[in-house]
C-alpha cells in the first residue's frame, strides 16, 4: 500500500512519547508510524495502557512527541510552540470528549461558539456559523438550551457541533459514546457516519467493538506500538468480537510487528 | 497590516476576557462581593482620608489667604548665641523711633504699622466692659489688616503726632457699652483716661486655625498715644508691595534694622522676620507627612485586600481546571487564558474600587456634616479617585498574576483529566 506524504492528511514517523515516573521511563508510544488520508474513517482500539490515549493527545496537538515527526495537512507540527499549537488545534482539529465538556452556564449556541472566540479570523458571522453547526447535528431547535436542559445524546451533539464549527481537517473523538446508552450511542454514531459521508475525516478512540464496526479502518494499539492496522472488513479481532465468521483468508497478519502478541495468528 | 493586526488581536482578546470575567463575576455574585470587601475598605479609607486632608488644607489655605501673603511680622528676639545673648531686654526691645524712615529706606516695603496691645476695662457712664483688647497701631493698620472703617474716620497725622486720646471701636464694643449706633464724638473711659471715639471699624474675624491679632472685643488707639502712656512691648507688621517682593522686602528690612540697631558684622540679628509663607510651608510639610502615613496604612489594607483577591482567584482556577483544559483544547493560547484570569482579578478590584469610592463619598458627606470638625470643605480630590482606581487595578494585576500564570501553564491533558 503505497503512501506518499503529499496526499496524507496525517503523517506520523517514528513517534515516541516517553513519560518519566521518578527514575523510571515509560514508553507510552514507541516508534509509531501512521498515515491518514483525507476523508478516512478510522478507529483506534486497544486495552488501557496501550498508548491509544497518548496517540490521541499527540494527534490532537495537545502533546508533543519525545521524538519523531508529525505532519498535519502537509505542515510539520513537531517544532511549533505552545501558541502555534493552540492555533492548529483551533483551526485544524475538532475534539469530542467522552464527558462532553460543555460549559454548564452557557447555551448550546454559546458552547458551539467557544472555538470561534479564540480564532484568528474575525468574528463576523460566528453566531451564524455556530447555528449552522448545530443544525448540521440536528439541534436547530435547541439553540438556547443550557446543558442541564439537554439529554446526554443532545449534549454530545452540541459537543460535535462545537468540534465542527471551525471546519477542522480532522475530527478526533475520544470514547464519544462512553457515557451513553446503546440507543443514544447509535444516534451519535449515525451523526459520525453522516459527517463522514459529507467528507469529514474522523478518528475515533474506542474500546467498543460496536463503535468500531462503523468505521472503515481500524488501528489496534498494544504496548505503545501499532499492532494491527487494517480495513475494518479484514480486521480479525473485530470480527471475533462481533461474533462474525472468520476464515483463514481473512485472517490478518501483523503489519510491522511480528514479535508483538498476535492472539489469533497461526504459528 | 501586521502593525495594525497585533493591537487589534489584543483588543479582541481583551474584549473576550472582559465578557468572560463579567459572566464569571455575575455567576458568583456573593463570592465576588465578599472577595472585594478588602479592596472596598482600602479604597474607601484612601478617599476619605484624602477628602479630609483636602478639606483641612483648603480650610487652612483660605485662612492664610485672609491673613495675607505679603505680610512680614517683625519681632524682637534675643539671639541664642554671641555677645547679645546676654543683652538686657531693654536693648533687645523695639522702640518706635527705630522704624522711622523704614519705607523710604526699604523700597519694596509698601507700608507698616507698629502694634502693641494690652487688656483693659472700658467704661461709659454706669456701663463697664472688662477684658477689652486695647490695640495701639498706626493708620496703615486698616489697610494691612484689611479692617476698613465703617463709620467716622481713621486717626489723623495730627492724632498720631500729638498722641491724642482718640479711639476707634468695633461694633461689639460699642454695643456692649450701650452707645448709639453713631457714637462718633462721644467719650469712653479706657483704664483711667478718657478717649474720644472718632470711628467704628470692621469687626475682627475669628480665625479657627490662627490666633493672630487677638480675639474678642477690641478698641483701637493711636500707637503713639499708647507709647507715651506705657511704653509697651511692641512688634511691627509690614507689607511688601506684592507677594513676589516679600524676599526683597525682608532683606531690606533686615539691612535697615541691623544698621539702626547698630549690630556689628558677625552679630546675630536681635529681631526676627516672620512671613505667612513659612507657616504655610510648615503646614504643607505636616500635611505631606499625614498623607504619607495615611497612604501607607491604606496601602497595607489594599495589600490585604489583594491577598483576598489572589486567594479567590486560586480557588477559581482550581475549580475551573477542566474548563481551562477544554478552552486550551479548542485553541485558546496560553496568553488568552492568562488574560481571562488577569482581567477577572482586575475587574474584581476595579469593582471594589468603585464601591470603595462610593462608600468614601458617603463617609466624606458624614465628615462635612460633623459639627465642630471644621471639615466643611472636605471633598474627594479627582486625583485621589484616579489614584484609588489605579492602585486597585495595580493590586488586581499584581495579585491576579500568580493565579493567572498558574492557569495559563496548565497542561491541557492534565486539566481535562482533573476531577
Amino acid at each position: 500500500m503505497p503512501r506518499t506524504a503529499e496526499n496524507n492528511l496525517i503523517s506520523l514517523r517514528g513517534v515516541t512519547r516517553i513519560y518519566r515516573m521518578g527514575v523510571e521511563r515509560i514508553h507510552a508510544l514507541d516508534g509509531v508510524d501512521l498515515d491518514v488520508k483525507p476523508n478516512e474513517y478510522l478507529a483506534v482500539m486497544g486495552p488501557s495502557g496501550s498508548g491509544k490515549s497518548t496517540l490521541m493527545n499527540l494527534l490532537g496537538c495537545l502533546d508533543r512527541p519525545s521524538s519523531g515527526t508529525y505532519d498535519l495537512d502537509g505542515r510539520r507540527t513537531t517544532d511549533l510552540g505552545a501558541a502555534a499549537l493552540a492555533r492548529v488545534r483551533n483551526e485544524r482539529i475538532g475534539f469530542v470528549f467522552q464527558s462532553f465538556e460543555l460549559l454548564p452556564r452557557q447555551t448550546a449556541l454559546r458552547n458551539v461558539e467557544l472555538p470561534l472566540i479564540y480564532a484568528e479570523r474575525g468574528w463576523w458571522g460566528s453566531r451564524e456559523r455556530a447555528r449552522r453547526a448545530l443544525e448540521r447535528v440536528g439541534l436547530g431547535d435547541r439553540l438556547r438550551h443550557r446543558p442541564n436542559q439537554l439529554s446526554g445524546g443532545q449534549k454530545q451533539r452540541v459537543a460535535i457541533a462545537r468540534a465542527l464549527v471551525n471546519n477542522p481537517a480532522i475530527l478526533l473523538a475520544d470514547e464519544p459514546t462512553g457515557n451513553l446508552d446503546s440507543a443514544t450511542s447509535n444516534e451519535i454514531l449515525d451523526v459520525f457516519d453522516q459527517l463522514h459521508a459529507e467528507g469529514q475525516t474522523i478518528i475515533i478512540v474506542t474500546h467498543e467493538a460496536a463503535v468500531a464496526a462503523r468505521v472503515h479502518r481500524v488501528v489496534h494499539m498494544m504496548d505503545g506500538k501499532i499492532h494491527l492496522d487494517l480495513p475494518r472488513a479484514e480486521d480479525p479481532i473485530l470480527r471475533a468480537a462481533l461474533g462474525g465468521a472468520q476464515t483463514t483468508a481473512e485472517r490478518a497478519r501483523p503489519r510491522r510487528t511480528p514479535a508483538a502478541a498476535e492472539p489469533e495468528g497461526p504459528p | 497590516m501586521i502593525v495594525l493586526r497585533l493591537p487589534l488581536r489584543f483588543l479582541r482578546l481583551l474584549f473576550v476576557s472582559v465578557r468572560l470575567a463579567l459572566g464569571q463575576i455575575w455567576a458568583n455574585k456573593t463570592r465576588s462581593i465578599l472577595t472585594t470587601i478588602g479592596i472596598v475598605i482600602g479604597v474607601a479609607s484612601v478617599t476619605t482620608v484624602f477628602a479630609a486632608l483636602a478639606g483641612l488644607k483648603s480650610n487652612v489655605l483660605s485662612e492664610f489667604e485672609a491673613i495675607g501673603t505679603n505680610k512680614i511680622y517683625i519681632l524682637s528676639h534675643r539671639p541664642s548665641q554671641g555677645r547679645l545673648h546676654y543683652a538686657s531686654w531693654e536693648v533687645i526691645r523695639f522702640t518706635p523711633d527705630q522704624f522711622e524712615g523704614l519705607t523710604t529706606h526699604c523700597p519694596s516695603v509698601d507700608r507698616f504699622t507698629p502694634v502693641a496691645s494690652h487688656r483693659d476695662t472700658l467704661r461709659v457712664g454706669d456701663r463697664t466692659v472688662e477684658d477689652v483688647t486695647v490695640l495701639g497701631v498706626s493708620r496703615a493698620w486698616h489697610a494691612i489688616e484689611n479692617r476698613p472703617l465703617k463709620m467716622g474716620r481713621a486717626f489723623s497725622a495730627v492724632d498720631e503726632a500729638e498722641a491724642r486720646p482718640v479711639c476707634v471701636l468695633t461694633p461689639e464694643v460699642r454695643d456692649e457699652l450701650g452707645l448709639d449706633r453713631d457714637c462718633v464724638g462721644q467719650s469712653v473711659l479706657i483704664g483711667q483716661r478718657w478717649f474720644r471715639v472718632v470711628g467704628i471699624v470692621e469687626p475682627h474675624v475669628d480665625s479657627s486655625v490662627f490666633n493672630i491679632g487677638g480675639t474678642g472685643l477690641q478698641v483701637v488707639v493711636p500707637f503713639n498715644t499708647l507709647w507715651t502712656m506705657r511704653q509697651p512691648w511692641m512688634h511691627v507688621i509690614a507689607t511688601s508691595k506684592s507677594a513676589d517682593l516679600s524676599e526683597e522686602a525682608q532683606a531690606e528690612i533686615r539691612f535697615f534694622l541691623r544698621r539702626v540697631r547698630r549690630l556689628q558684622p558677625g552679630d546675630p540679628d536681635t529681631f526676627r522676620l516672620r512671613v505667612i509663607d513659612q507657616y504655610l510651608q510648615q503646614f504643607q510639610r505636616v500635611a505631606l507627612a499625614i498623607t504619607v502615613v495615611a497612604g501607607g496604612i491604606v496601602g497595607i489594607s489594599l495589600l490585604v485586600g489583594g491577598v483576598g483577591i489572589m486567594n479567590i482567584m486560586l480557588v477559581s482556577v482550581s475549580e475551573r481546571t477542566r474548563e481551562i483544559g477544554l478552552r486550551k483544547a479548542v485553541g485558546a493560547r496560553p496568553a488568552a487564558i492568562l488574560m481571562q484570569f488577569l482581567v477577572e482579578a482586575v475587574i474584581l478590584c476595579l469593582f471594589g474600587g468603585l464601591l470603595g469610592v462610593a462608600v468614601g463619598r458617603g463617609l466624606t458627606a458624614v465628615l462635612v456634616s460633623l459639627p465642630g470638625a471644621q471639615l466643611e470643605q472636605a471633598h474627594i480630590p479627582p486625583w485621589a479617585i484616579a489614584l484609588s482606581f489605579g492602585f486597585a487595578a495595580a493590586v488586581g494585576v499584581f495579585f491576579g498574576m500568580f493565579p493567572a500564570v498558574k492557569a495559563a501553564r496548565l497542561d491541557p491533558i492534565e486539566a481535562l483529566r482533573h476531577e
